[in-house]
């Protein structure tokens, strides 16, 4: 079997002297989506953070197409063509949608209005408010920003830390819709969800996580279908 | 009707026309406070001296300028010599952020520590200039005096009371509009200046998006830089410089950004604003005013002010406490530390 797109392997490590992640293995292939669930406190962000560089690891490796990235900062992986939405804090309030679009291409020389454009049209309510401060927006129109300002970079990879935090059902599913539209055009995606159960529906693979180590790893509907992960993560 | 008029004159020329020249100047001061507490998270003590530092470069440029015979009459030759003052200033400030301040961001002090390292700096460019250019009066303003002298102004409108507007107040209206528009156009519309709304927005997402801080801070610098120096000279101009009155207009630039909101610029002018009129009316006496107001015989017999000039610093002291108070976060709300 070869290496997949994105390879975090049997990552251990923490922010402190403890370590939080004890041999963590999380990995993606183009075009999939990934779906880490785990009761809280397992330590889903902190593997999130671990694969994207904003953690020490003491031992394991980050792979990205081949290359060896464990001892990169975030903002070298962010030229490698690695996006991050973080949980929280996660757009520019005080700018307009589009300034932060404009913000999310910092990196790039190139012409990137053709980006945006698709960034609009994946999201169309976005183009609509285009003038108006991020700030002021919905929750879940939030986090499509906090989304779209990550996509400008074109990035091969894009990890999603709860997406879905804090907006109403109807609205989650729509964000769930478009993220698998994403995934549709070639881009891995990598994210922690705490709606285990819709999440996993979508995901071509699925990771529980228990105390910073994988308790079971299968495709998104095996795991929906196990009656172990059922019982104890999922509700019955 | 003459009388209405009368009184509307003797306010405009003594409360308006300075009142607007003195808010300009305070308002350009608390832009500058308002960057640098936006950007680099911390309230620069610093920044009075910063802009003594500015005006006393300006005013030896200006004085070789003139020992040379160049001359732009009608207007002051400090005009000429301010992109000087700022090129220095800003090599100045850099030099600070590079062997202080860049310490201390580096091990991600608390913005009160370096809240104190920035009196240190104040008091070493306090010295620095008192040190240059000496603690006294320097005179530095030339040109045409007057856009319009009080004599002119009762012959041109056979009224009882003059209203002149100096040049210096004049400039100092117009460059400071110049000033905030170019300070705009900058934040609105540039890469440059997006990204520095940006890093003080989220840091951490400017960062995630590839936005260089080191870069964003000194950019900052050169900015709060112009803006120090073409505050301390207009200030100058009108007024007259002395190394101490900048360490004093501390107080009015601080509480102008405060009441406007520290860290939001349109904030800072509207606190200029606040602050230069409340100064400049509450130790006014109106009595003048008043007389032509008044059915003859019911004129006020005392001054009717307020507060004698002496306590035009209480007035600062009063609105910032009375804001923080009731509204801490001020006028415009501004950024929470």
């Amino acid at each position: 079997m070869s290496t997949p797109f994105l390879n975090a392997d049997s990552m251990t490590g923490g922010y402190g002297a403890a370590d939080i992640l004890h041999g963590c293995t999380l990995s993606v292939d183009k075009g999939q989506i990934a779906v880490i669930v785990g009761p809280n406190g397992a330590g889903k962000s902190t593997a999130m953070k671990a694969v994207f560089g904003m953690l020490n690891l003491r031992e394991g490796k980050v792979t990205l197409g081949g290359q060896d990235i464990t001892h990169l900062s975030p903002q070298q992986r962010v030229h490698l063509g690695m996006g991050f939405v973080p949980q929280t804090h996660n757009i520019f309030t005080s700018m307009t949608v589009q300034e932060n679009l404009e913000m999310g291409a910092f990196i790039r020389t190139d012409d990137f209005r053709g980006t945006m454009d698709q960034v609009f049209e994946l999201f169309p309510i976005l183009h609509e408010k285009r003038n108006q401060a991020a700030g002021e927006l919905s929750g879940g129109q939030r986090q499509q920003v906090a989304v779209g300002r990550a996509l400008m970079t074109k990035p091969t990879v894009l990890m999603l830390d709860e997406p879905t935090a804090g907006v109403s059902p109807i609205v989650m599913d729509e964000l769930f819709d478009r993220i698998i539209e994403v995934a549709r055009t070639g881009i891995s995606i990598l994210m922690v969800e705490q709606n285990a159960r819709q999440a996993l529906e979508i995901a071509d693979k699925g990771y529980v996580l228990v105390q910073g180590r994988n308790r079971y790893t299968d495709t998104g509907a095996a795991l929906l279908a196990d009656p172990d992960v059922r019982k104890s993560f999922l509700g019955g | 009707m003459t009388d209405f008029l009368n009184a509307f004159i003797v306010l405009a020329n003594f409360v308006l026309v300075p009142g607007i020249a003195y808010g300009s100047q305070l308002a350009l001061g608390a832009l500058g406070v308002t960057l640098i507490f936006a950007i680099l998270r911390f309230t620069n003590i610093a920044h009075g001296d910063t802009m003594a530092f500015g005006a006393m470069i300006t005013i030896f440029v200006t004085w070789a300028l003139q020992a040379a015979g160049v001359s732009i009459d009608p207007l002051p030759t400090a005009l000429l010599a301010l992109p000087v003052g700022i090129a220095a200033t800003a090599v100045l400030v850099l030099a600070t952020d590079r062997f202080v301040y860049q310490f201390y961001r580096k091990q991600k002090v608390e913005p009160v520590m370096l809240l104190i390292v920035s009196v240190g700096v104040m008091f070493v460019m306090n010295g620095l200039v008192r040190f240059i250019i000496g603690p006294d009066d320097q005179r530095f303003t030339d040109g045409e005096r007057f856009i319009i002298s009080s004599r002119t102004f009762k012959e041109m409108t056979g009224l009882a009371e003059g209203l002149a507007i100096k040049t210096t107040q004049g400039i100092t209206v117009v460059t400071a509009i110049l000033t905030v528009a170019a300070l705009f156009w900058f934040l609105n519309r540039t890469r440059m200046g997006k990204s520095m709304r940006a890093y003080s927005d989220n840091e951490d997402l400017a960062l995630l998006s590839g936005i260089n801080p080191e870069r964003v801070v000194a950019v900052t610098w050169v900015i709060v830089a112009a803006l120090a120096t073409i505050a301390g000279v207009l200030y100058g101009l009108d007024k007259s410089f002395k190394p101490f009155t900048y360490f004093h207009l501390l107080l009015p630039v601080f509480a102008a950004a405060i009441v406007g909101g520290l860290g939001n610029p349109l904030g800072a002018i509207a606190g200029g604003f606040v602050i230069a009129f409340s100064e400049v009316t509450l130790t006014y006496a109106f009595k003048r005013v008043i007389g032509y107001l008044v059915p003859e015989g019911m004129e006020p017999s005392g001054l009717v002010q307020l507060l004698a000039t002496d306590y035009k610093f209480a007035v600062s002291f009063a609105i910032l406490v009375i804001v923080l108070l009731f509204k801490p976060t001020g006028l415009f709300a501004g950024k929470n530390t």
